[in-house]
Parts: C-alpha cells; structure tokens; sequence
C-alpha cells in the first residue's frame, strides 16, 4: 500500500509537463550521443552540468538520468551497425549485433536490443521502487574479498566469450590484464609500465582501447576488401524481429535482466560484469552454443538488457547511500549537491517527491526511448549504405573528438591509433578482441581487490574462504573450471569453441 | 648591409608586437577565457570553479569555459597551464595539491613556486575525522587512546596516495605517534562505501562529502579538522577542542595564471575573483556544499602565493617523514 503512495506521488511529479519534456530531451539527448561513437554520458553530461542549475532538482536529474539510460540504448546502435563500442557494455553487444548486420539482419538485432533493454528497463524500475533498501545492504556486504571473488568468477567464465581457440582467448584475457597493469599503483604510488608518460600515470584510456581494437582494426580490416560490403547492403531487408526471433529472445532478456539487476546495486563495478555474465551465460546454456560470435539474435538480447537493467539498478546504492558506482553516477551526485540536495541515506526520506520522480520518469523514458527508436531503426540502418570514403573519415572525426573531450589530452589519440594497429594484428592473427577488453577491464579490480583484502586481514589468505559470500563464488567459479574441465563436457566444448570461421 | 640590419630590427619589433602580453593587456579580456580544472567533471574542485567562473564571466563580460584536464592528481592541468601562453586566457582552478604535489612527485614538469601567476585564494573546505558507526571509541580522545591499544588490528581508509585523506591520516598518526594499517582506494567514494559496510574502521574526508552521512547516523563523526566548529555540523566538535594541537587542515582551492602573466591582467581577474566571491548566489551555494568564500583580502595574488609556499613547507616534512611519494 505505502508502495502505491509512493509511486503515486513519482507519477504526480514525473508525469508533469516539464518532466516529461526533460525527460525527452535528456533520452533523445543520451540517443544521439550514444549512437556517436567515442562521446560518453560522462562528457555530455558534465557539459550540461551547469546548464541544469536553471532548472529545479528533480527536473535536473530526471534529464541527466534520461542522458545516461539513453546513451547506453544508442551506444549499441553503433556497435551494432560499425563494430564500435563506446563502453565496456555495449562491446558485448558487437560481437554477434555485428555479425547480424553484415547478414544484413541489423533491423532485428537493433530491435531485439531495444526490446530487450525496455524490458529490462521495466523490471529493473520496479525493483528500484520495491527492493532499493533491502538491495542497499547486499551492496554493504560486499568487502574487498567478496568482489575479488565475483571479478574471479567472472575471468573464469571469460573464455566463453571467445569462439575461436581457447589458448587464444586465455592469450587474450592475460594481455589485457598486462595493459591493466599500465598505471600508478594506487597502493604504493610507483608507476608501473608507465615509461615515464605522465600521461600514463592513471593507466590507460579504456575507450581508447575499446575503439581502437574494435572500430579503427574494423575499418582497416573493412579497407582491404570492400566487396564484403555490397553484399551487407544488399541483404539488409526485414527491420523488424519475427515471431520466431521474439520467442528466441524471449527468455535471454528475462535472465538477462535479472543478472544486470543484481549485479547492477553492487558498487564496486559489478554493473561492468553484467553484460559479460549475461553473454557467458546464455553461449553457455544454449543448445546451439556454436551459433554464438555469428550472429546469434540472443547474444545481442540478452547482454543489452542486462546492460540496461544494471544501468537503471546502479542508481540504487547512489540513492539509498550516497555512492557513486560508476563516473556518471558521481556526476549525478555532484549535480544534486549543486542543487543543494545532500546525497546521502536520507534523500529517500527528506526529498521523497525526488525519489520516487526519479524512479518513475526511468519508466517513462524508457517508454520514450522505444517509441523514438523503433521508428528510427530503418534511419540508421539506411547508415549502412553511406559509402566508405564518407562513413569511415566520419567515424574517424566523430571517435578522435569524442576521446579527446574525455580528459582534453592529445595522448588519448594516439593511444587509439596505437590499438588500432594493435587490434588489426590480432584480427590477422584471428584473435578475439573481447577477452581482451574483459581482462583490462577485470583486471586491475582482481588485483585492487585482492591486495585490499589481504591488508585488511593483514596477509590471512583464509579471508576468501571464511566470508560466506565470498566462499559461494569461489565454489562457483570452482564448478564452472570442472564442468570445463570433465572430459565429456571437454569433448562438447570443442564443439563449442573451435569451429571454422 | 643596413638594409638587412633594418629589416632584421623590423623583424624583431613585428615578432615584439605580437608576442608581447603587454600590448594586450589594456583592453583584456576581449576573448573567450578557459579555466582549467585538473580534475574530472563533477567532483568538489570542478563544482567550486563553475560556481566562480559563471559570476566572473559577468564581471568580465567574457565567456568562460571549463576544461577538465584529469590525471596523476591534478599534475596533468596543471602543466598544461604552466606551459600555456602567459596572457590570462589559460587558468587554472587547483586545490592543495599545487602544494603538496610539490613533494610527494620527485619528477614534477613545473616548479609549483615559480610556473604560476598566482591570482587569489578562492575557498577552504575542512576535513572531518569519521569511523564506521559500530567503531567502539565515542570521541576523540577515546578514539586515541583505542587506536594506540589496538593498533594492530585497526586499519585507516584513504583515498590513495597524494589525497587529502591520505595526508589527513599521515597527520593524525604523526601527531599520536602511532603508525597504523592503511588500505588505499581509488577516491573517497568507494573508500566510504567499504567504511558504512563495516570492513574498515575510519578515515577522513571533506564535510562537503560526508554531511549527511553524519547527520543520518550512519557514520561516527570525531571532530573537525578546523579552527573553528563548522556551520552544518554545531554539534560536531572540532580537533583542537578534542586534545590534537596544531592538525586544522582544510582543503583550499586557488586560481592560477601562468607565470608572466601582466600584473594588470593578474589583478582585474583578482578584482572578478573578489566580485564572485561577494556574489550572494555563490555565497548560497557554497554553503549548500559545506563551505564558504575566503574573505576579500584573501582572494588576491599576495594571499595566494604565501599560502602556497608555507603549505608547501608545512607538507614537506609530512610527506617525507612518512617515506610516501606518488611517483
């Protein structure tokens, strides 16, 4: 009952005229930049920072949320249609969103991650509204050993990612997690890696990475035999999924969403996993496991709705306590002091009308977000068509100053020519880019969260096993090494992983 | 021959004109100025200058943009800035670090002393010692006394080397003589996380972050790190009132011009600085972060420039009697 009352009251401030305008205008906004390669809500929405101080606190953050869900809905737009992941998210996204477009299928894999993601988005709201304070103490239970655990977990089921040899994957996973290294040590302050590059100091750029690897090695690859490209043209019919693809992607999206959910509250970058798992999960439980890096519609589906439903569940652990999980968060807690709100555990209580605002007008975007997508669906698959010479010097232009507006730094650009090289080596090398992105990503947290475990237990490597949690994972992660490992499985995941490509 | 001395002096004389700050300096600013951040958007630093640079562009009749230069603790902007054209369209809004960065880097591109113009101090937020709220000791004292007897099993959050309250913990173990168990993270954020989940014991952090954390309960607050008790916290008291001399400690936020930079330049963005400062929505907002502008008289090159230099020497000790460097 009190729930009714409350929605109620975040309908009555959501569903006024101006809301809903910001709303759309944050959504439409967070499209537009997620569609354009390299440009993040992190930059967009520190630009509109000071713009926001005209406008009333709950408006302000309705329009900034609308900017970040709607970036991660366009950001697989054009991982999708060009192969360029803007965000560790939507990277996942490309690996069969990619392939289904040059099978000319782009129009339902846009749509089954539209879909997906307002499902997602829908469930993810509603336990926003229901679950946000008993979810806010998972996220409290979470120490250093716990998320050591979960980011172990989550590099053993990595390899799955990979649908090409396993000694590649692993190879790709362990340099990535080398690149990870690059930086300062936050424990000691000694730069590793760094070769006396200030620049370096705080490791390196992950869009850089991200865009270098997958989208410039793209275009080179793409540069050597266009003809691949007439035939992608061509093909591109039926925008809309069928009924066969709703059926197929009915079930990833609800695991998907679940997962993205869950490991969205947690804090300490579990939302980072949460397309990954999803993908893993699904190549892992499908009877069909060889149709996944090829194009299959549930590896779009299920990682774009884990992404958007962990997008939606991170602004719990900011709204319930005050805590930043990710960059765009801390931007959205830096607005709301602006607006002179504390952020805190009592926003829910002192600024109710602001909560419960918030919440609704996520399902309100989220509506907006389909009804503006799903028609443009057939615009930006027409993208495909732009010739080369223009679409790939517009990329080019539209990634280099994406990256740059991130720290204003030169550097930055030459780290993406550095992986663009690197990626079209691996792609000649017939190595997937994926693990990689995963260990730069994982990485550096393993290894955050392992030493900030055993200081806290001063050395006592026991601390893993002794928290209850944190012991659940390893099991985990120990049965997922098994079932890899029997022999029969192991006869199985030949199958799975080395085919002909 | 004089043909080619008189076309050399022409020469130097156009090269003269256009290189000279000077010639500019009358009618400035007649350009956009760009003020830069050496921290990622959002966060306090970044705050504070948007605040200030909305009510000085009016003062100036000048658009101003905010760039954020992020990276290895703000050195990243900072050297931009030092590098920059000395003609008061570059600045730069840094916080302590322009002093203690001084010592904790052994290889900084600039000499923090000499590479600026100083234009004027801008604001000081204190720090705030506070514990997970089940921590046993009550206040300050009992707080000390249990650090000392447990010493081996309590541990310090901070927010990795070079931050404040990194420098905050360096202090508070200086001063009882005790040096404890540290665990870094990255930023204050996820180190306040783990803190109201109970897996570390205590840290310090500005009051701009930790407000209303205090005031819900859900951490222990020990004392303010200030001279005086600060406005949104009275009950709080502060370090001094608790038995610790000398540890007040706040951080403060200057405006910067690259060295060479005209003194008339220097001098009107000092009179803008001092305009904002006065500006009652500024004032309103500062507020509503925990803090306050410094008075007038602070905010001019003189004030600026002693300030760096004693906290320069007030850190150095700190820093290398703990043996702890950034780079």
């Amino acid at each position: 009952m009190e729930l009714l009352l409350n929605l109620g009251l975040g309908f009555e401030t959501a569903l006024t005229p101006v809301n809903i305008v910001y709303c759309f205008i944050g959504v439409l906004l967070g499209t537009l930049i997620g569609v354009l390669p390299g440009i993040g809500p992190t930059a967009t929405i520190a630009m509109l920072l000071p713009i926001t101080l005209a406008l009333s606190p709950v408006t302000s953050l309705i329009m900034l949320a609308g900017i970040y869900y709607g970036a991660q809905y366009g950001g697989s737009t054009t991982a999708i249609l060009v192969n360029l992941p803007g965000e560790s998210s939507s990277a996942v996204t490309a690996i069969d969103g990619y392939q289904m477009a040059r099978q000319g299928q782009a129009g339902p894999a846009l749509a089954a991650a539209a879909l997906g993601s307002f499902f997602a988005g829908t469930v993810a709201t509603l336990i926003l509204a229901v679950l946000a304070p008993p979810l806010t103490g998972l996220a409290l239970k979470f120490g250093p050993a716990e998320y050591f655990s979960l980011m172990f977990l989550g590099l053993i089921t990595s390899v799955a990612l990979a649908h090409g040899s396993v000694v590649k994957a692993l190879a790709m996973v362990v340099l990535g997690l080398l690149l990870g290294l690059v930086g300062t040590d936050i424990y000691t302050g000694t730069p590793r890696f760094t070769f006396d590059f200030i620049e370096l100091a705080d490791g390196i750029n992950f869009v850089a990475v991200a865009v270098g690897v997958f989208g410039i090695a793209e275009i080179l690859r793409n540069l050597e035999n266009e003809h691949d490209r007439d035939v992608t043209v061509k093909h591109v019919s039926n925008l809309m999924p069928t009924r066969h693809d709703l059926r197929k992607i009915a079930g990833p999206v609800m695991r998907g969403t679940v997962l993205g959910s869950l490991l969205g509250v947690l804090p300490g970058g579990g939302h980072i996993l949460a397309s990954f798992a999803a993908y893993t999960m699904e190549k892992r439980i499908s009877k069909t496991p060889e149709r996944f890096g090829k194009g299959a519609i549930e590896g779009v589906a299920a990682p774009e709705s884990a992404n958007n439903a962990g997008a939606q569940t991170s602004f719990i652990p900011m709204l319930t306590l005050g805590i930043p999980s990710n960059p765009v968060m801390a931007l959205m807690i830096g607005a709301m002091i602006i607006q002179g709100i504390t952020p805190g555990p009592n926003v829910v209580t002192d600024e109710a009308a602001l909560f419960w605002g918030l919440i609704v007008s996520m399902w309100i975007g989220n509506l907006l977000l389909v009804v503006l997508n799903l028609p443009l669906i057939g615009l930006w698959v027409r993208l495909l068509k732009v010739p080369y010479f223009i679409l790939f010097p517009a990329i080019l232009a539209f990634s280099a100053i994406g990256i740059y507006s991130i720290n204003s730094n030169a550097f930055d650009l030459f780290a993406v020519a550095v992986f663009g090289v690197l990626g079209y080596a691996l792609v000649k090398c017939e190595c997937e880019p994926a693990p990689l992105l995963l260990g730069f990503v994982l990485g550096p947290m393993l290894e955050e969260h392992l030493r900030r475990a055993m200081i806290i237990s001063r050395g006592d490597p026991t601390v893993f096993f002794t928290r209850p949690l944190s012991l659940a994972l390893l099991i985990i992660a120990a049965a997922v090494l098994i079932l890899v490992l029997m022999p029969n499985v192991a006869k199985k995941r030949e199958q799975v992983f080395v085919e002909e490509d | 021959m004089i043909k080619r001395l008189l076309g050399l002096l022409a020469g130097v004389v156009l090269v003269g004109t256009f290189a000279s700050p000077i010639a500019q300096a009358q009618d400035y600013p007649n350009d956009t100025i760009n003020i830069v951040v050496p921290f990622s958007a959002g966060g306090p630093t970044d705050t504070v200058t948007r605040l200030v640079a909305e009510s000085m562009s009016k003062t100036l009749g000048q658009q101003i943009i905010v760039e954020n230069v992020g990276g290895a603790g703000g050195t990243l902007g900072a050297a931009r800035v030092a590098k920059a054209e000395p003609d008061g369209y570059t600045l730069l809004l840094y916080h302590i670090g322009m002093a203690t960065t001084a010592t904790l880097y052994r290889k900084l591109p600039y000499d923090p002393k000499t590479a600026f113009a100083p234009v004027g101090l801008v604001t000081e937020v204190p720090m705030v010692m506070i514990a997970r709220k089940d921590f046993p000791p009550n206040n300050l004292q009992e707080l000390v006394t249990y650090v000392k007897e447990n010493k081996d099993t309590v541990t310090y959050a901070n927010a990795g080397v070079g931050a404040a309250s990194h420098l905050c913990g360096m202090l508070f173990m200086q001063a009882i003589e005790t040096p404890l168990t540290t665990v870094p993270y990255k930023g204050t954020g996820p180190a306040l996380t783990d803190l109201l989940g109970g897996q570390v014991d205590f840290m310090c952090d500005q009051t701009t972050n930790t407000t209303g954390q205090i005031k819900a309960g859900e951490v222990k607050a020990y004392g303010v790190f200030a001279d005086q008790r600060v406005e949104a916290l009275p009950d709080l008291p502060t370090i001094k009132e608790g038995g610790l001399e000398g540890l007040s400690f706040g951080i403060w936020h200057g405006l910067y011009a690259p060295a060479g930079t005209p003194d008339e330049v220097v001098n009107k963005l000092s009179e803008a600085l001092k305009v904002a400062l006065a500006d009652p929505n500024v004032i309103k907002r500062f507020a509503e972060l925990g803090t306050e502008p410094v008075p007038a008289d602070q905010a001019t090159p003189e004030a600026l420039k002693a300030k760096v230099a004693s906290e320069i020497d007030r850190w150095k000790p700190v820093i290398e009697t703990a043996g702890e460097y950034a780079d």
